[in-house]
């Protein structure tokens, strides 16, 4: 049985005490709401620069793409463009779609013995998981934009109208929401549910999944359950954006600095993490490189000198054995 | 050899449920069958790299060298300041689990740690502790582990139960490579003196005689001249291929295993014939006399090292390009590697095929081009006259090789060759070719007698699809273009589907091929009759 959830359940309700007992203490609202966002925010900067540069710093000594379709070869040989790239063009294109539609887990499929047969069945969910999961973030991003920017751009409010599509509910339920619980919730599901899953998880592949609900969770709450005061806060967060901090008056309320210190974790912890894996998806040789390192030669910067057994002390090695079978030499 | 279970009671006895204890606490399997022969002192020596004593994998205790901790964590550090893919594929995995089903080892065998993503974490877990901060401090709840001599055997155990395939890494949504995990893997262990004698025979042979098998200068000749024999008997035609000759137009390389062990021999027999009928201005080398590389299976150094003969040859002889021969891995060395690590290549031009005057554009630079490329644009250009009907005996399927699939993309030249040398070819299910296609089992340096039974459950997915469509299509051929397959499939095929032999796609070609001059067949190369009628 893996435990590693436990860990990751107790760090994450450990902080949202914290916050919640912080954030409702008179003289601490400025630690919870100031100082730690901003120190947040410097983190991830901080941390994301260096983790990348880091990657960076390392070259990438081979031309290793993995090819997923037919090479550049013959001109009546249909290449596939896209899968094995060999121009930049190509290379993008694979590299926009693997972000934009995550298409190699589209591609996934799942073994099973059936009879005397090794099977292989094409299966939607971990894609279909991930998707709903990444835009419903995406979109919770950018609407939350509008805490941060006055006037508001006209590309949030369009997303809010999208968003909000179903016209349910007061305030009007917001469909990215919803679809980001159960994105993470699902996802938690598959990693103690199938046991697969399960048996290769760490605590830190829980810690993000639950920390994301509580953001979600208390959010949700927020907006259609306590109904805090949205002025007040985002005369906070204007605060923050414009570099004229101040706590409005009167109470935020103990779940916003809450779902503010969740984010604030969040957003610090992403450096150290798999959660990297948004800058790293870029970073990797084997997705953006062309497959071209026959047409144009690959430098690798500390290509060694190596010994290598000369045809000359090969011919000493075998000379007269050579001589004797008629093959040609160079000393006779 | 360690007698195995009988193909019914193995896929019975694979079972998937997931082990009761954490990864961590189980300890590996290192009874006799479960690993690799270590590698004999002499050839460690031979090649200069850190040799140690004698030692049995079973042995409790491994001996390691003092210092093994630094030297493991000095070369880790060296390693992943050398290499992106190392860093980036330590870091940004999420274990989302969609390679976990996708390895032929796992898939054979049932054993989670055979799942690429645990295979990873091996070595992960240990840069954590190493090379992290949140490892550093949080331990084992941040996933990290100490170094320790139980890693090490697991490292050895399961570095050397991947074929480097990169079959994971078609999933991965970052692309993740488990093949360049093993390779750091495998050059780690090496650095304490730990390698496998599969491997590192054949690299010790290389180096010396050119080729894996070391086969010395007048054998290889004598091997060829007894093709030659063969090929007029069957033909009538005598072929006097030149040796180690200067201003010849093509160098023409293959592996070794061609010109020794069957099914290649027939191979080798079919470029011998293509090259006599299209007046191909060649030469053989006995120095380049190895396609492969079994340094890739060992360290880039030792790659580059046997790699370089190719080049050097080139120069040597004055030749203007280079053809090579139906190899896997081979041609993973040549796409991704060998220019990088042994060009530039100026003194040579880029590939023109002589009879179609084709410019091989996408070999401009290393100017190598793949056997099945240069003939299928032959076949394409009218330039050969064949009989697809002499093959009409077999019902062909064709085995993407790992590396020319996915470390090159070589997918339909071997097919429009095949469909023009043969008229009954079938293709296996599409989960299981081109791109998504399955290893031999034997790959990297696994072809070993040793481990037979994890060689027969890691090919069982090839030989499953090839019973499909044995079972559909009444196929009783596997067509390959590798050197290792045709090793390694035969057995393969013997235990999960006995019916079905194993043939290079120039041995079809050289079937099929009319040549100017030649008396009636009544055999194919392997001196069986054309038809089964005649038997």
């Amino acid at each position: 049985m893996n435990v590693n959830y436990l860990y990751s359940f107790l760090a994450v309700v450990v902080l949202g005490l914290v916050a919640y007992v912080g954030g409702g203490v008179a003289g601490l609202q400025g630690v919870f709401g100031i100082f730690i966002p901003y120190l947040a925010v410097v983190i991830f900067i901080a941390g994301f620069v260096n983790r990348v540069m880091g990657w960076a710093s390392s070259p990438v000594p081979f031309r290793i793409p993995t090819t997923c379709g037919q090479q550049q070869s013959l001109e009546w040989i249909k290449q596939n463009k896209i899968d094995n790239p060999s121009s930049m063009f190509g290379v993008m294109t694979r590299m926009f779609l693997e972000i934009v539609l995550f298409r190699s887990l589209f591609k996934n499929s799942r073994v099973e013995l059936v009879g005397d047969r090794v099977s292989y069945k094409w299966v939607v969910w971990l894609w279909l998981f991930a998707i709903l999961f990444h835009y419903s973030f995406l979109a919770v991003v950018v609407r939350h934009l509008r805490f941060f920017l006055e006037p508001v751009p006209f590309f949030v409010k369009a997303l809010e109208q999208a968003d909000g599509i179903l016209q349910v509910g007061l305030p009007g339920v917001f469909l990215s929401g919803v679809t980001l619980l159960a994105g993470a919730v699902l996802l938690l599901f598959r990693r103690i549910f199938i046991s697969k899953v399960n048996y290769i998880s760490r605590a830190a592949d829980y810690f993000p999944l639950l920390l994301i609900i509580g953001i979600a969770l208390t959010g949700i709450m927020m907006r259609y359950f306590t109904k805090v005061d949205v002025v007040k806060i985002k005369e906070l967060t204007m605060g923050l954006a414009t570099f004229h901090v101040g706590i409005p008056e009167g109470s935020l309320g103990g779940l916003f600095y809450v779902h503010l210190f969740f984010v604030c974790i969040l957003v610090s912890y992403i450096p150290f993490s798999k959660l990297m894996h948004m800058g790293g998806v870029f970073l990797s040789p084997t997705r953006n490189l062309a497959n071209n390192s026959r047409m144009k030669r690959h430098i690798n910067p500390w290509n060694p000198k190596v010994k290598f057994h000369t045809y000359d002390e090969y011919e000493d090695d075998f000379r007269e054995k050579m001589i004797e079978a008629g093959l040609p030499v160079e000393k006779e | 050899m360690v007698d195995i279970l009988k193909p019914e009671e193995m896929f019975n006895s694979i079972d998937y449920t997931i082990p009761s204890d954490r990864w961590e606490a189980v300890p590996t399997d290192l009874t006799a069958g479960n690993f690799c022969y270590p590698t004999k002192k002499k050839n460690l020596e031979y090649l200069s790299l850190p040799a140690r004593d004698e030692w049995s994998p079973a042995d409790e205790d491994w001996k390691l060298p003092d210092n093994w901790e630094e030297i493991i964590y000095e070369g880790f550090k060296e390693r992943l300041e050398k290499y992106r893919s190392l860093k980036v594929f330590m870091d940004i995995c999420v274990r989302c689990g969609a390679c976990a089903d996708k390895c032929h080892f796992f898939i054979g065998t049932g054993d989670p740690k055979n799942m690429p993503v645990l295979r990873a974490e091996l070595l992960r877990s240990v840069y954590r502790k190493d090379f992290t901060t949140a490892g550093k401090i949080l331990g084992s709840i941040a996933g990290a582990r100490k170094m320790t001599p139980a890693v090490i055997k697991e490292w050895f155990s399961y570095f050397y139960q991947c074929s480097e395939c990169r079959r994971c890494s078609v999933y991965c949504p970052y692309g993740i490579d488990t093949a360049e995990i093993t390779m750091m893997g495998r050059e780690l262990l090496s650095l304490l003196g730990l390698n496998i004698n599969w491997i590192l025979e054949p690299v010790a042979n290389c180096f010396r005689t050119g080729n894996h098998l070391g086969i010395q200068p007048h054998a290889f000749k004598d091997m060829i001249d007894f093709f030659c024999d063969d090929i007029e008997e069957i033909t009538g035609i005598k072929i006097n291929p030149s040796f180690n000759r200067k201003g010849a137009e093509v160098l023409f390389i293959t592996p070794s295993g061609d010109v020794f062990a069957d099914p290649g021999t027939y191979t080798m027999m079919g470029y011998l014939m293509l090259f006599e009928h299209i007046g191909l201005d060649y030469t053989l080398s006995t120095y380049a006399s190895e396609g492969g590389n079994f340094g890739l299976f060992t360290s880039s150094d030792v790659m580059k090292r046997l790699n370089g003969k190719m080049y050097a040859e080139a120069k040597r002889l004055g030749v203007k390009w280079i053809l090579g021969g139906e190899c896997g891995h081979m041609w993973r060395v040549i796409n991704q590697y060998m220019e990088t690590m042994n060009g530039p290549t100026d003194f040579m031009e880029a590939p023109v095929s002589p009879l179609t005057g084709t410019r091989f554009d996408n070999a401009a630079s290393t100017k190598m081009v793949h056997i099945a490329e240069f003939t299928a644009d032959l076949i394409k250009h009218n330039k050969l006259k064949l009989d697809p009907s002499r093959n009409d005996k077999f019902k062909v399927t064709f085995h993407d090789s790992c590396n020319p699939s996915r470390a090159m993309g070589l997918l339909d030249e071997p097919r429009y060759v095949l469909n023009n040398v043969c008229n009954h070819f079938y293709d296996m299910p599409e989960n299981t070719i081109r791109e998504q296609t399955f290893c031999c089992g034997s790959g990297a340096g696994l072809n070993t007698e040793e481990i037979m039974d994890l060689r027969m459950r890691g090919g069982l997915p090839r030989a499953n699809a090839v019973k499909h469509v044995h079972d559909k299509h009444g196929v009783n051929m596997l067509a390959c273009i590798c050197a290792i397959d045709r090793a390694a499939l035969p057995p393969l095929m013997d235990y999960w589907v006995p019916e079905v032999d194993v043939t290079g796609i120039h041995e079809l070609v050289g079937n099929a091929l009319v040549m100017e001059g030649e008396i009636e067949r009544t055999t194919d190369l392997r001196f069986e009759p054309l038809s089964e009628e005649e038997e």
